[in-house]
């Protein structure tokens, strides 16, 4: 290449090389073949199965094999018998998004625009609890919940709580356990489009008048708004399909369809029921996720 | 007026200060527990001061052999993913092809996947085929998981880069494989370290996909998911503890040299460190 001649910053780039060679165009090909690979062999193949698997005759079984008969009725069954377990995961992951977006909002908000030379060692706090594994830290909450514990003693002196209520095993413990769990997933994605927000436009906002809550309402809060809804979605996700919190600090009253998915196939090994009941979060996820990503989109736009 | 925003701003950092202590609440009470001699298995109290499970961490040796089986499929599925994963985004952010964005919606969609459908969608395939499963069906499956995650992190690394660094080197005559292994590599290196060490902790503290697919293979998370039935072993904790501090430490240290990397900048740092805080 000669490329004596200056190319200084007005000028365009220098173009790239006219002839390219056949093994040059195969390049992307070779680079994203192995990784396309595993993704389909392990991921969209697996998905196929496991939407046949829902389809499967009920009354087989795993030692005489199932037969596919394309039982749609699974469907409705698993629908009749476990639809509250299903509402319960997404009321409690609603709940719990709406308890993390009061608590993570202000973090999010603190760290970006008021912390100065505190960021790092903040943002450091945020993501510190997923250095130690997360089973462990939700039987700290059972600890730190337990009946003989220092908070409900404290609850139970000032009469916030009955002299025999309870924490632990309540649908209120295991949607603090979701809050916890992923309330670093909501706060990041946040983080990062409220440290992109210019203060001069509050700034110019409050010049004209309008008083702070007008401002954060008009101003600060649809600017976060891609950072609000990767974090929610980021959030809602993996806390609908999670049974851990349910299991370790709620009873089977609190159970959501992730207990009742792991039983069917470690336990009951009921292969068509517990795939149909796999299809339909999977199925209610993406139709959220598509439905977010499109309002978040024009409203973006706007 | 000014006394109210005064106060509208300690508001928010008082709260911002409350949550991230709800937030190290658990973390802290773990630490406690790792000194507790609990009055039965089934206690989650604190009974007692004592200093043998961190003298004896391993007092309960299935708890160990656990997390070693953690660390090495921890350490296969980092090493897979990442390199599937940055080759994927080099050929994602540096070329434009048929099929490109089908790709992105590939990875896009199996990040969106609850961990839920994923496992089971895995059980289903490796039951239906016949594959037994255990501890390689468990680095597969730990593979898909963490892949799209290394993908993201180092494509935004990338994407981040300035191209014309990469210009200069070719117009200094430097070969397109020069160019790679001085200017390219080193460029994107930290971007593939955080991905790896992503990759790396989502694979140890993973529980859903693995519980699916590990047969009678135990793991750290799946040993501790059996004993929250059986009673918890204290030193459960012990290892708790001990991994936040190791975590803790290498945070620090990469914070340390990140400074004196500014402090002593070499010249390709310096472009970079500059065009950062022309974008803040």
């Amino acid at each position: 290449m000669t490329l004596l001649a200056p190319t200084g910053p007005g000028q365009p780039p220098p173009a790239p090389p006219a002839a390219r060679s056949g093994s040059r165009r195969l390049l992307p090909y070779l680079l994203v073949l192995p990784g396309v690979a595993w993704l389909l062999v392990f991921f969209g193949v697996p998905l196929g199965q496991l939407a046949a698997a829902s389809l499967y005759d009920p009354s087989g079984s795993l030692s005489t094999g199932y037969a596919m008969t394309w039982a749609v009725g699974n469907y409705a069954d698993v629908l009749q018998a476990y639809w509250p377990q299903f509402l319960r995961s997404f009321g409690y992951a609603a709940l719990a998004l709406l308890l993390a977006l009061l608590l993570g909002y202000p973090l999010a908000y603190a760290i970006a625009q008021k912390a100065g030379r505190w960021k790092n060692l903040l943002l450091v706090c945020v993501v510190a609890p997923m250095f130690t594994s997360f089973l462990v830290r939700t039987l700290a909450w059972k600890t730190i919940l337990s009946d003989n514990g220092v908070l409900v003693g404290l609850l139970r002196d000032v009469h916030l709580l009955a002299p025999d209520g309870r924490l632990l095993a309540t649908p209120f413990a295991v949607v603090l356990g979701l809050t916890y769990t992923f309330l670093p997933f909501l706060v990041l994605p946040l983080y990062a489009s409220l440290e992109r927000l210019d203060r001069r436009l509050l700034e110019a906002a409050s010049d004209l008048y309008a008083s702070p809550v007008r401002a954060f309402r008009r101003v600060t809060l649809p600017l976060s708004m891609p950072g609000l809804v990767a974090g929610a979605l980021l959030f809602f996700i993996p806390a609908s399909g999670d049974y851990i919190n349910a299991e370790l600090l709620g009873t089977p009253n609190e159970y959501m369809v992730g207990n009742v998915v792991d039983s069917a196939f470690l336990v009951r090994l009921d292969y068509p029921q517990g795939a149909a009941l796999s299809v339909l979060l999977m199925v209610a996820i993406l139709a959220m996720v598509f439905g977010w990503l499109r309002g978040a989109g024009t409203e973006a736009v706007r | 007026m000014r006394l109210w925003r005064w106060l509208a701003d300690r508001w928010v950092m008082i709260v911002a200060l409350l949550v991230l202590g709800y937030l190290a609440l658990p973390i802290l009470v773990v630490a406690a527990l790792s000194f507790n001699r609990p009055s039965s298995r089934l206690s989650y109290d604190f009974n007692e001061f004592t200093v043998d499970n961190w003298r004896r961490p391993c007092a309960t040796s299935d708890m160990c052999d656990a997390v070693v089986r953690s660390v090495q499929i921890g350490f296969l599925a980092t090493v897979v993913a990442t390199v599937l994963g940055t080759l994927m985004a080099f050929a994602l952010v540096r070329h434009r092809f048929r099929g490109r964005s089908a790709i992105n919606v590939l990875v896009f969609l199996s990040m969106a996947t609850p961990e839920l459908v994923m496992g089971t969608s895995l059980l289903a395939l490796f039951v239906s085929a016949g594959v037994p499963q255990g501890f390689w069906t468990v680095v597969i499956s730990h593979v898909v998981f963490c892949v799209s995650f290394v993908v993201v992190t180092v494509k935004a690394r990338l994407a981040g880069m300035d191209r014309r660094l990469e210009e200069a080197a070719m117009d200094l005559y430097a070969s397109e494989w020069q160019t790679f292994r001085r200017i390219t590599l080193p460029l994107v290196l930290p971007g593939i370290v955080a991905a790896a060490l992503l990759a790396f902790s989502l694979s140890f503290d993973d529980f859903i996909v693995t519980n699916f697919n590990a047969g009678t293979t135990v793991t750290f998370p799946m040993y501790v998911w059996g004993a929250a039935q059986r009673g918890i072993p204290p030193q459960v904790n012990v290892i708790g503890t001990a991994m936040f501090a190791v975590a803790l430490l290498l945070v620090g240290l990469s914070s340390l040299r990140g400074r004196r990397a500014r402090r002593t900048a070499a010249p390709v740092g310096q472009v970079e460190f500059g065009r950062d805080a022309g974008t803040r």
